[in-house]
Parts: C-alpha cells; structure tokens; sequence
C-alpha cells in the first residue's frame, strides 16, 4: 500500500474560516483534541473577505430589536424555505457570539455610550450588524486565529508543546473523507500538503466539514481560488446528501472594471450608509423593482428613503436595501434593457451622498479597493457594479441542533457548506452569524460524538484499501499524459481508457466556469440549464484526462487538477436542482417561470451521489450524471414561531393547506 | 490602452538553488501582476508555484518581490510599469524558499505565539465590555493587519541578520504588544505580564532602528513605526529609563 | 545592477555579509543585493549631505566664538550664553556660570542640549542610520555588514534618553522666544521695533516650537501613554494636536534645522558688518 504518514486526533475540522476555527475552539475547550486543516495559510480564509457585519439582535442602536424580530427578517429573506430550527438557533445565539468574541480580543465599533455599534443591511429591520469598519470579516477571523493561539499557549504552559490539543495543518487539501472498513461511520480524513505534494492521513472519529462555498465554479465570482466545493463534494462522496443547491446567491454590487478584477466584492455597506443605485438615465431604478411581497416594508418616495436614514422610524427604508436577489435581479434587468454603464453594469454612487472624509472614515477598503485597482476615487465618481457570484445558499444536510450531516455518523458540517438555515437567499450580516453559531455547535456536538466514541471503545479504523484509492486517485493527473492509470484505479474501470491528449485543467476550468456563468447563472431557463448538463458531462470526461507536468512539490496545476472533481460534482447538483425547480425563489430565478409558487415550498431538493458503491474510484461512465436528485418536504414550521408573522403575510408563502393546520 | 507584450524575470527554484528565468507574456487593460503571474501559470509554466487567495489586498497571501520591492502581487498595476521595462519577480527574501515564488513564512506564526495573548478583564461577563470609540481606535488601525509579512520581510533586522530572528519579533508582532498594551480593557498587568517591559526584554524592540521600511511597504497604509513601534519604545523608557527610576534601583541592589 | 555602484565585497565583515542575510543558504539563490531598479540611493544621498553639510556650518560657528550678538539680536547658537567670555547682552539670556577659566567658545556648553535633543530624535535617528551608516541604506537593500544590535547595546541604547533632552528642548525653546521677544527693540534697547531680524527670529522660534512639539516623546507624554483617552478628555485633544504636528516631524526637523542655521548667519551678517538689519519701524 501507499505509504503516508499517519496521525490519530479526536476532531478534525476541514477549513479554517469562522465556522472553522469556531468548532476548532469549542471541541478544544470540551477537552478533546482538535486538528485543524486549511488550503491557505492559516488567517487568510475567505472570511476576511466579509465586509458588513454580524448580524445580532442586541438592539444596542435599536431597542425594538430581539431574536423574534431577526428570526423574521432571516425567514422573509429566505423565502421561508430556511430550516425554520436553524433560523431559530442562529437568532437567538448571535448576540452571545457576538459578546464572546470581545472576551478574546475583538475590538468592533463602538456606540456613544460604549457598547458594540449596529449598522443597517438589506433585508434587516433594525440596525443589527456588528462591525468594524468594513473590514468585520478580518477582525473575526483574527480574534478567532489569537483565540486558537491563546488555547496553545496554554497547552504549552501545561504540556510544553503549543500543539498538544490544537493543532492547525495549513497549505493542506483534503480530498477524501475515510470511513471504517464497514462503510458506515467516519474513521479520518485523507490529504496532502501542497507545499510538499506529501500524502497523510489523520484518523478521527469525528470530522467537521467548514469548508465553504463553490463560487470558483463561475467565472464572475466574488469568491477565491479556495473555493471549489471540496466539502460539499467530500460530504457527497462520503454519502451523505445536499440540499437546496439550485440556490446560489449572486450579490449585487460586484465591480464590473477592469476585467481583471471583474467580481471582486463591493459591499452592501455602500448601500446601508446611503450609497443610491442609478441606471445611464440616472434614475434610482430600483423603486420600479419592489415586488409585492415587501411593498408595506419600503419607500415608495426617493424622499421618503432619503429620510428614513435620519428618522428610521418613522420613514421606510429604500429599496437599495432590498435583499440580495431582488437587487441583484433588478440590475440585471435594467443592464438587459440598455441602461447600463459603460462596462455593463449600473452605477452605485456615494460621492453625492456623503462629505468624502465620512466615506474615507466608515467605507476605507472600499476607497481603497477602488483607487488602487480601478483608479476611481469613489468620493468624487460613483462606481460601476454588477451582479457576482458571492454564496452558495445550498449544501450538507444536517441536523439544526447538532449539525451532524444525516446518514453518515461523524461527519458534522457548518457555515456557507452547510444547507438550510438560508433557505433561498442569505441576508447580508447573516453569514458571519451563522459561521459562529453553528460553528460552535458542530464544534461541541463533534466533540461530544468523539468522546463517546473513545468512552464506549468503538473508535472507528480507517479502511486502508480506501486510503490507496485515495491514493491512487491523487495521483492521477501525474500519469494522464501517457494515457495510462494507476492500476488501483484502472482495475475498477479497465473498460474505459482514456482516449485523447492530456487536457490542460486551466482550460478545463475556464470552461467551467463559462459554462456555469451562461447557463446556470443569475437568470435561468430549461434548455440552457439542459445544454449545461451536457457540457458537464463532457467536460467530466476531459477531466478523466487533465494532465500536470513537474513534481508534487508546491503545483498549482496539479492542485486545479484534483479540485475539478469537486468543482464538477456540485456544479452538476446545482445545474441539476435548478432545471427541476420550476419556480423562482431567491437565489433561483427562472425566465420560464418568474412566479414563486408556494406549493414549492414544500420542497427540498436533495442532491445524492448516483453511485455510492463507485464512490472511491471514478464512476465507470464519466459521461453519464453522477448526481441523483430527490424531492423532500421540508419540515413544518412550529406554531408559536408561525405566529410571529402576519397571517397576511404568510399566506404570501405557505400554501393554504399549510395555514389551515 | 491595448494589450501589449511584457518582458518578465521570475526567480524559479528551490532550497537547493534556482534563477532568473525569462518570460514574453501578454498584458491587457486594468491588469495587476497576478493577473501576469495567471497566465503565465495557464499558458507557459502551469507549475510555477505562488501563493494568492482573495485578490483584492484583503489577505495578505501574495506577498513577493517586484523589481525588488516588497508588495502584494494582486494590488500591483501593470500601468505603474513602463511597457519595456523588464518586470523582476521574486520571492520574499527574508525567509526561506520553498519553491518559485513561495517562501516558508512559519517563523511569523512561531513569533505570533510568544506574544501573551489579550487578558480579559475580571469580573467583565460577555456583554458588559463598555469602551469609547476613541480608546479602542489605536488598537483598531493595528488590526487592519492583513498579515502579508512584507513588514517583516522589508525589516533588515530579520531580512540582513539570519542570527537576529532568534531575539527578534519584528514588526509585526511588535505591533501586537502594542495593539495589545493600548486596548482600553486588556488586563495584562493584574495578570503579572508587563507588556511594556516584555516588548524590550523578550520581543527585541531594542533592535529596531526606525528606520521605517515597515511602513513604507505596509499594504493597508498602517503608521507602523510612528503609532505601534515608536509609543512602545516611549513606553518602555517609561519602565526602563527614566533615570530616577533607575538610580533608585542600582542603589537598593547595592545595599542588596 | 541597474545602479552599476555595487561594490566588490573588500572588508572581512563584507565577504561574511555574502554568506548572510538575503544570500543565507536558506533563502531565495539571489546574488544581488537588491533588486531595485529605481533611485534608491537618492534620498540616503540627499539626506547624508543635508546633515553634512549642517555639521560643517555649525562646526564652524560654534567654535568661531564670535559674531553672535548683533543688538538687539542673539545667533540661537550662543544663546543662552552661560560663560564669563560672553559678549554682554542686553537683558539677554547671560549668566555667567562658568567663570573666565572657560576659554572656548561658549556656544559649545548649550550647543550639547540641542544637540542631544537632535541626535536621539526619531527621525534624525531614522536619517543617519540610513544615511551615514546605511543601516539600511534604504528598503530591501543589503545592509553591507554581518552583524547588527541595534539599540540594544551602548551606547545606542542611550538613545532611550530622548525624552529628557526633550525636556532640555523645551527650556532652551523658552530661552530662544524670550530672545525673540528682546528682538522687538530697536539697537538703542526702545521698545516697541521691529526689522528683518526680528522676522527671522520670529521664523525661528516657530518652527523650533512645532519641531519640539511634534516630537514622538512630547506625543507619548501628553496623551500617549495613557490608556483611557474617554477619560483624559483635555489630554486626548492636546494629543490628536500633537499627533497632527507630529506626522510632520521630518519636514519640521529639516526646517527647523535650515531656520536655525538661517537666524545664526544672519546674526554673523549683522555682527560682522557685512549686512544692514533693514528697520521696518
């Protein structure tokens, strides 16, 4: 067999954003041994992208504010398709979160009397989001990282290693999740370190999969090169399902110029602090855009929104502030009408709105960003921006309290890779939140799961032919050239040998993401998302051939290579769930069906691997779907939180069957 | 502005040694230099190794050389460069090379756990921190820090002398104590760690000269020497060197 | 090298500095020292021959011993003047404590204090070290030597003493605006005059006072090192305008330095008789 390097620990937890470092805290201090694995260096996850907040209903501008109120909002955003549980948990354990992160260091804005300051976002009812500035995801994630540290100091006073209980393994990739020779519960994880190309395996009881979204799988994105789905696919191939994964959120406000950096995120703060949404008419279009489902919650007037700013309580808020899909769906709309920007998108304009000191002081990255890639100075021009791929609403089914993924024992999931608690679209703040409730939850309820496991002596083996596949099927790229397999992999599918050149997994990539950006973007229709299909499929049988020259040793090709399996997994569950759900609703949108139906909403759509068995090697007809897609009903909501909304409100939502109950 | 061609020098290697290879590489409008380094990757060295994450200067993980000066690789434009002058890349060179563009930055992360960490104060529960805008603002410009390292890598304390990394935290992590010293609530001293004393004694501000090429080349324009480094300095003549301070212990040592 | 001035490594310490730093075995196989390709070498260069070119001035005056006083103006060199060799000035700063057996020029028993103040300043610190000492010559250029303490030995370390020589400042900056206000005499010692001298005293004394108050030391003890700025409302003011000045420390150093050098030569004109101190009234 293949020799890799072996190590046993309690949890691993795959990623090292927020919901990452959060479990990897939490499993720690429940006294259990935690390994951390990360594809960058650790600190530099995609968190530190967040710009807004974290949303939390500590009404400390706004005393109307409680966790009923945001349990609204996040509801109203989604559409009510979120996993009402989850939406229950978050809101309620935000602010606790929130005040726990000042205990380890966080220093967020302050209000006048000293407490955390809240800002305004789309979709929220009150000011509700903790920041600071607009850089909240980099203040997160450090607290989070000098947390991580302030453990292993103490592990050091104690045990004289800063590793003994906590133990972050960074510039590592994961491709497999290892199960005991029965097949049935998690026993570690399988990987390799980018810097040396070397395998290991960590054998672990419990696993916690944090690894974030698929953005990378579209080639407007506000997402980085991490991004490819890995936990989405790992969870798949361990066997266990997704939901929800035709919702992929498209944020608004992406630059459009220049090219290079073409979806690189502008944040909603811009709009939250006044920022106004003009077409080349210079018309603030989004009034025409207000659909009837939030009517009563917006301003009919440019007056009125102006001031609502100064007098929030007795003014509506503009409808800039709609959520994510609305606004992203208007803009597109006027772009599509001829009223774009020079670059294709509109303008989204600040300088005639705010004094340019009060735009350096609360948007400093924003002024930045644009000064130094796009050379607009954002205090004197307004910007041009346009709809990105920015999240992924859909993934791991899990358990809302433990966040256990269902059907596979050991594995727990949180943050942007797990599905439910967004339901069709995610609110602006929400995302930050979610990483450190559920985060913590995975975190304790892994850490649970593996102590039980050590107590009743069933610490779960790995399966060794399991990690020689895994093995085998790493190595692949290196031997695509010559057309030849590594005979672990060939042995399962001798039928099939790869016919053609060694394809480049750049150009694979690119194609890709073309593919995903064109036909299963922000508007969707049948045929398109059916042509999709049948490129993926083609592209999945190029990729059998993606080739890499060179050694292991630090190569990005190498590394693209093995990723594509992921990227082409979920891109598959996403193109797949959106051609079956006909209907619009948040992150969806149907040309061929605009309306919102509520029957779907019934609806989960549950993405399942076709081929379980074929799991480890590559399925024996590339060609042929790998995806199987299921429909479920989605869970009741309990009574007493139905009725914290309007009947006239629900009856917008749930079908009439639903409200009789 | 039209695509044109540019002449690229990017250093390739290992540990065990490597050089200067030339590239021809084409370059369109608004691009950066890790839009270069990308196509150089998809059409010319698909193995050429380099780090990079968010690509809007939000991470700090493309740290590298250009022409010999350290900066972020995707908040360098191309337009600052003339169309034939020669573009050097290298790695950072205060730390050691893994392999092309990507060096071995894992001395930051050892200095990052001997600074104490931030020390709660007693009796405060989660939700009752009060603290005014203007006490926590120093300590906020400091944690505007992306941790790109190219204030340690620029540091020719660190970058010069291989033998002071030992005694030395740079920058970076000088600034921490600071961060740390100034945050209106940290309780450091009623734990018994002096962070003023400690950053002299154990972190080696002493070695730093001022000489200010941290703040030259931080990324998020923080005032490193004149707001983290310089106050620290001050604060440790205030245990270290006001004099009467220091006859009064030379003389009790004597009696002693 | 596209500054074509790298020296052959000569000296002992040079050929040990080619095993080390940026050419340790460990990093990146790089022989040049740097790669820059701009005017690196033009600020150091700049830098060095501004102070250079101060310290001959100054040299030269503060041991001439003469030419100081040109009623009702005093050269801020020889004031105050503290020994018996002094010339006599008006109600000047003019105390003779050192008797007549100081036979050198008196400049030179005050000189020390701005002196001080200046040579442990953090930006002249910053200048010289990277000027005349190429410590380091600029950013991400080799320092040509193999070791390096920095202020953690002496007698560097005594650069820890800034503050008091700031407190010395401060006397002698108390002195000089005394001075200046004796300025506004005509040469009879009549209140209540004023000619070109007193304009660049007047220049002076400003610019001395920002440079003093601008000093990162002056910053750190009116506010900085407090914790609580919330409740130091009175202090916290004072430092944000302290903080302002202070991020002009270095073009207030260099001016004050010119305006210095400035008010002596014009006081050296007026004594000397080669200049008329044009009256306004």
């Amino acid at each position: 067999m293949t020799q890799v390097e072996r190590q046993a620990w309690d949890v691993v937890v795959i990623g090292a954003g927020g919901a990452g470092l959060r479990a990897a805290i939490e499993a720690r201090e429940a006294g259990m041994r935690c390994a951390v694995i990360c594809k960058s260096l650790f600190g530099k996850a995609h968190t530190v992208m967040a710009e807004g907040g974290i949303a939390a209903s500590m009404g400390n501008v706004n005393e109307g504010d409680n966790w009923q109120v945001h349990f609204r909002d996040t509801m109203r955003g989604g559409k009510f398709l979120n996993h009402w549980r989850m939406a229950e948990l978050h809101a309620q354990e935000a602010p606790d979160r929130v005040w726990e992160l000042e205990t380890w260091g966080a220093l967020f804005d302050r209000t006048p009397d000293g407490r955390i300051s809240q800002r305004n976002f789309g979709g929220h009812e009150y000011p509700r989001l903790a920041h600071v500035g607009d850089r909240t995801g980099l203040e997160l994630i450090r607290t989070l990282q000098q947390k991580i540290v302030s453990l292993q100091q103490e592990d050091h006073a104690e045990t004289g290693d800063y590793e003994a209980r906590l133990k972050v393994f960074q510039e590592c990739t994961v491709t497999r999740i290892v199960k005991d020779a029965a097949g049935e519960k998690v026993a570690g994880v399988f990987g390799y370190e980018r810097e040396s190309g070397r395998f290991f395996a960590i054998e672990a009881p419990a696993v916690v999969l944090a690894t974030g979204g698929i953005g990378k799988s579209f080639k407007v994105t506000s997402n980085s090169w991490e991004y490819t789905g890995d936990g989405h696919a790992l969870a798949l191939l361990a066997g266990a399902p997704l939901i929800n994964m035709e919702f992929v959120q498209f944020h608004p406000t992406g630059m459009v110029w220049p090219p290079s950096v073409k979806g690189i995120l502008v944040t909603e703060s811009v709009r939250g602090d006044g920022g106004v949404l003009r077409n080349s008419e210079g018309k603030r279009f989004m009034f025409d855009y207000i659909p009837d489902v939030f009517k009563e919650k917006y301003a009919q007037s440019e007056d009125e929104g102006d001031r609502w700013y100064e007098d929030p309580d007795h003014n509506r808020r503009p409808p800039e502030l709609l959520p994510r899909d609305e606004v992203a769906r208007a803009i597109n709309s006027e772009v599509k009408a001829g009223r774009g920007s020079p670059h294709g998108g509109v303008f989204l304009d600040v300088s005639t709105r705010m004094p340019a000191e009060v735009i350096k002081r609360r948007l400093p990255s924003m002024h930045h960003q644009f000064k130094e890639l796009a050379d607009v100075d954002i205090t004197a021009e307004p910007m041009e921006v346009g709809p990105t791929c920015h999240y992924v609403m859909g993934g791991v089914d899990v358990d809302p309290d433990t966040a256990a993924a269902s059907g596979v024992p050991g594995l727990f999931a949180a943050g942007e890779v797990a599905g439910g608690m967004h339901g069709s679209n995610r609110l602006g703040g929400n995302s930050l939140s979610d990483l450190l409730v559920f985060g913590r939850r995975a975190g304790l309820h892994a850490a649970r799961y593996a102590q039980e496991a050590a107590a009743s002596g069933t610490r779960p083996v790995p399966d060794d032919a399991q990690l020689d596949l895994a093995a085998a099927e790493a190595l692949r790229p290196f031997s695509a050239e010559d057309g030849e397999l590594p005979s672990a992999v060939s042995a399962g599918s001798a039928a099939e040998q790869p016919a053609g050149p060694a394809e480049n997994p750049y150009t694979l990539h690119q194609e890709l993401q073309q593919t995903m950006n064109d036909l299963v973007g922000i508007i969707r229709r049948a045929g398109e998302m059916e042509d999709a299909l049948h490129r993926l499929a083609a592209l999945r049988v190029r990729a059998r051939r993606a080739g890499v020259e060179g050694h292991r040793q630090f190569n990005p090709g190498w590394h693209l290579a093995i990723d594509l399996r992921n990227m082409l997994l979920v891109s598959e569950c996403v193109a797949r769930a959106a051609l079956e759900r006909t209907e619009s609703r948040g992150g969806h949108t149907r040309d061929d069906c605009p309306e919102m139906d509520r029957e779907w909403r019934r609806v989960n759509l549950v993405c399942r691997l076709s081929d379980p068995s074929a799991g480890l090697a590559a399925p024996t007809d590339p060609g042929r779907g790998q995806i199987r897609l299921e429909r479920r009903e989605t869970p009741p909501i309990r009574p007493d939180l139905l009725n914290l909304f309007e009947k006239d409100e629900l009856v917008k939502y749930l079908t009439d069957e639903e409200l009789t109950q | 502005m039209s695509a044109y061609e540019a002449h690229f020098r990017v250093w390739r290697g290992d540990v065990d040694g490597g050089g200067l290879r030339d590239f021809r590489v084409e370059v369109n409008e608004g691009e950066v230099v890790l839009d270069i380094v990308h196509r150089l990757q998809a059409t010319q060295a698909p193995d050429l190794a380099v780090r990079w994450n968010c690509k809007a200067g939000k991470c700090g993980s493309c740290s590298a050389e250009i022409n010999g000066q350290p900066r972020l690789l995707c908040m360098t434009r191309m337009s600052v460069f003339s169309r034939d002058e020669t573009i050097t890349l290298t790695p950072l060179r205060a730390f050691p090379v893994v392999r092309d563009l990507v060096t071995d930055v894992s001395f930051n992360y050892t200095k990052a756990r001997e600074v104490p960490s931030f020390v709660p104060p007693e009796g405060l529960g989660p939700g009752e921190y009060r603290m005014q805008q203007e006490d926590v603002g120093r300590s906020q410009e400091f944690r505007k820090c992306i941790e790109c390292f190219l204030c340690q890598d620029t540091c020719h304390v660190l970058r010069d002398f291989e033998q002071n990394k030992e005694a030395f935290a740079g920058p970076r992590f000088l600034m921490r104590v600071s961060e740390l010293d100034m945050h209106p609530l940290d309780a450091a001293g009623e734990a018994g760690i002096d962070r003023k004393r400690a950053a002299q004694d154990e972190h080696g501000l002493g070695y730093c000269n001022i000489t200010k090429c941290c703040t030259e080349v931080c990324p998020e324009g923080i005032k490193i020497t004149d707001n983290a480094l310089i106050p620290l300095k001050e604060r440790a003549v205030d245990r270290k060197y006001d004099p009467l301070v220091w006859l009064g212990n030379k003389i009790r040592r004597r009696e002693g | 090298m596209a500054t074509g001035t790298d020296p052959q490594a000569a000296t002992p310490s040079e050929r040990e500095a080619a095993t080390s730093g940026v050419r340790s075995p460990s990093r990146a196989a790089i022989p040049a020292r740097h790669l820059r390709t701009d005017r690196w070498w033009l600020a150091p260069a700049v830098t060095a021959a501004g102070l250079f070119a101060f310290i001959v001035y100054s040299t030269w005056r503060a041991f001439a011993g003469d030419n100081y006083y040109a009623e009702p103006y005093v050269s801020p060199f020889y004031s105050p003047c503290v020994a018996q060799n002094c010339v006599p000035m008006k109600d000047g700063a003019n105390w003779e404590i050192f008797g007549a057996w100081w036979g050198l020029s008196p400049a030179l028993l005050i000189l020390i204090f701005p002196l001080g103040f200046r040579l442990t300043c953090y930006y002249y610190r910053k200048a010289y070290y990277r000027g005349f000492w190429a410590s380091p010559p600029a950013c991400a250029v080799a320092e040509p030597r193999a070791n390096y303490t920095g202020e953690t030995r002496f007698p560097l370390i005594l650069q820890n003493i800034h503050r008091y020589f700031f407190y010395f400042a401060v006397i002698v900056a108390g002195i000089l605006t005394y001075d200046t206000v004796l300025a506004f005499r005509d040469e009879h010692g009549r209140w209540g005059h004023m000619g070109l001298g007193t304009l660049v005293l007047l220049a002076n004394i400003a610019l001395i006072w920002a440079y003093t108050l601008s000093c990162h030391s002056c910053r750190h003890i009116v506010g900085g090192r407090l914790k609580h700025f919330s409740r130091h409302p009175v202090r916290y003011r004072l430092w944000g305008w302290v903080s302002s000045l202070n991020a002009r420390h270095m073009q207030l150093a260099w001016a004050s330095l010119i305006s210095v050098a400035v008010a002596d030569f014009y006081v050296f004109l007026l004594a000397s008789g080669a200049f008329d101190d044009p009256r306004f009234f």
